[in-house]
């Protein structure tokens, strides 16, 4: 009996080992093989020397990043809070709203804002009207934090509202009975129990900002290059398979990085905040 | 003042949320060519959408990937659920489990460049002339696929009594039999909304499968990136309105089913 049911163990754990050796941990050794090799496969360098002329490149994406993630938190950090305080009737279709634009294809979204934003575009036909502008707005950072901003907001809504919802009410109710302010009580209950969404959401909302293309390449107006927007012209233009490998390596490992380091910051397994889609 | 503050953030938030597709969709009803000035309601873009072939080759296309990679991947997924569930080894375990993470802390950009290498190196030992195809953009949703599976059927997993598919061997089935008269029934929800998840993930994903698809095969969003490199005309607008409702009906689905999912959770307690 035991035998079998071993047997039965590995048959039903085989193939998805098997799938994920070879389709998730082979490409990130093909990945570092590309980077450390030339055209002809011959061990080299020189793409490793050539990413000291992206630093420009990476040091924008990290501060647009940085500068997207911080005012998508500050936004979604109380209208999160506020959510939580409503009916749970109410709660349930705020978050459906909230999550409905997601379904829409990232590509027109961020088309939309441009038509929104260009020089014909919506905001400068409105101000055409009251003898105003027309305004420069595509092809400046603003307009492309603006675009990661919009992009990514509900996955900083979503997991900081999941978590604010759990907190237990008696326990701002015993404060309020102790005497504390309000002040007090964020600062000493509701922040640090929210504490591990908020990592989550900035993890939801940085990760997919520092890698973007498409934003800055329609927002930018071809003027702003960040990470991915180089890994995409060496990869699909240039067909340069290994300069483009050793950009993708260095992000990678980046990103894996500062996850492993935010995670330290959330003593909790991640079940709290949750990567939900 | 709170109060105040309230109202006018969560306004604020949903007017931001809405406003692009407010746009899209006003401008798909547009007469003139222009997506930005309005010139009268007309629905020849739809008409034109729906006249054109390559449009639907390409939605047909994405709903036959999208069904096809979602079918493997629930499949798969679901094996791989119940197989980590019932590891005795803690160290494979979390090694497993970190491995299925890999995709969903990975940028996009990083898990289509790695994939399409991959498919590259491979190809060019075996001397294809071509190495991506619709055989690697299939493997490439399948994989991206199934860690939001795996994620989806776990927890079902850990809400079934262990001691009944033990009963149903103990009273002389196989395991097989038992995963399949006693597990799979009571994870059935899970696997449902796995399915879906996947479904909607794969129909919606330009980043992966731009990387790895073969240049025969068009699907909606790869379409959509070829028309946004050209000035846009209020067709591709027409064509995410018709993507979105479709979407949309797929989530009253999923949410139907996991409120009918829960309930009957509530009732068997």
């Amino acid at each position: 009996m035991k035998q079998r049911r071993s047997y039965a163990q590995v048959l039903i754990n085989a193939p998805y080992l098997l799938w994920a050796a070879i389709f998730i941990l082979v490409p990130l050794f093909i990945v570092a093989y590309y980077a450390f090799t030339d055209a002809s496969g011959a061990f080299t360098m020189a793409n490793i020397k050539e990413l000291a002329n992206y630093k420009q490149t990476f040091w924008i994406s990290i501060k647009y990043a940085l500068i997207a993630t911080a005012i998508t938190f500050v936004i979604a950090y109380p209208f999160a809070y506020f959510m939580s305080k409503k009916s749970a009737a109410k709660q349930q279709m705020m978050m459906l709203l909230v999550m409905l634009p997601m379904w829409m294809n990232l590509l027109i979204r961020t088309y939309s804002w441009m038509n929104i934003l260009e020089r014909n575009g919506i905001i400068n036909n409105l101000l055409g009207m009251m003898g105003l502008g027309p305004w420069k707005m595509i092809g400046t950072a603003g307009a492309v934090i603006l675009g990661m901003v919009y992009n990514y907001l509900p996955y900083m809504i979503l997991p900081i509202y999941t978590i604010m919802s759990k907190i237990d009410n008696s326990l701002l109710e015993a404060a309020d009975d102790l005497g504390a302010h309000s002040f007090a009580k964020l600062r000493h209950i509701i922040w640090p129990l929210s504490l591990p969404g908020v990592i989550s959401g900035i993890a939801m909302v940085f990760v997919p900002s520092i890698s973007t293309f498409y934003i800055s390449q329609k927002l930018g107006g071809g003027k702003i290059m960040l990470i991915g927007d180089t890994i995409e012209r060496q990869i699909q233009t240039a067909y340069n398979y290994n300069l483009g490998a050793a950009i993708s390596l260095v992000l990678m490992v980046f990103v894996l990085i500062s996850m492993a380091v935010m995670n330290r910051f959330a003593d909790d397994d991640g079940e709290g905040g949750g990567m939900i889609v | 003042m709170n109060k105040f503050f309230d109202r006018f953030l969560t306004a604020a938030v949903y007017v931001f949320l809405y406003a692009p597709l407010l746009v899209m969709v006003f401008f798909s009803f547009n007469e003139g060519r222009s997506t930005s000035v309005f010139t009268g309601f007309s629905l020849r873009w739809y008409a034109e959408l729906f006249s054109s072939s390559d449009t639907i080759t390409a939605l047909k296309n994405t709903l036959v990937l999208a069904l096809l990679s979602a079918t493997i991947a629930t499949v798969l997924g679901t094996m791989a659920a119940v197989g980590i569930d019932g590891m005795r080894n803690k160290w494979l375990n979390s090694a497993v489990m970190t491995t299925t993470n890999i995709p969903m802390m990975n940028p996009d950009i990083v898990t289509g460049v790695s994939l399409m290498l991959l498919f590259v190196f491979v190809g060019r030992l075996m001397g294809l002339a071509t190495s991506l195809s619709f055989i690697t953009l299939l493997i490439a949703h399948v994989t991206f696929n199934l860690p939001y599976v795996i994620l989806n059927v776990m927890p079902k997993l850990r809400q079934v009594d262990r001691r009944l598919p033990e009963a149903a061997m103990d009273l002389g089935c196989t395991p097989r039999q038992a995963f399949f008269k006693v597990v799979l029934p009571s994870i059935r929800s899970g696997v449902l909304a796995a399915f879906l998840m996947a479904f909607t993930l794969s129909l919606d994903d330009f980043v992966i499968s731009y990387y790895t698809n073969g240049s025969g095969f068009q699907t909606l969003p790869l379409m959509i990136f070829s028309m946004t490199k050209k000035t846009v005309k209020p067709d591709m607008y027409a064509l995410s309105s018709v993507i979105f409702i479709t979407i949309l009906l797929l989530l009253i689905l999923v949410n139907v089913l996991q409120a009918r999912s829960e309930r009957d959770a509530k009732g068997a307690k």
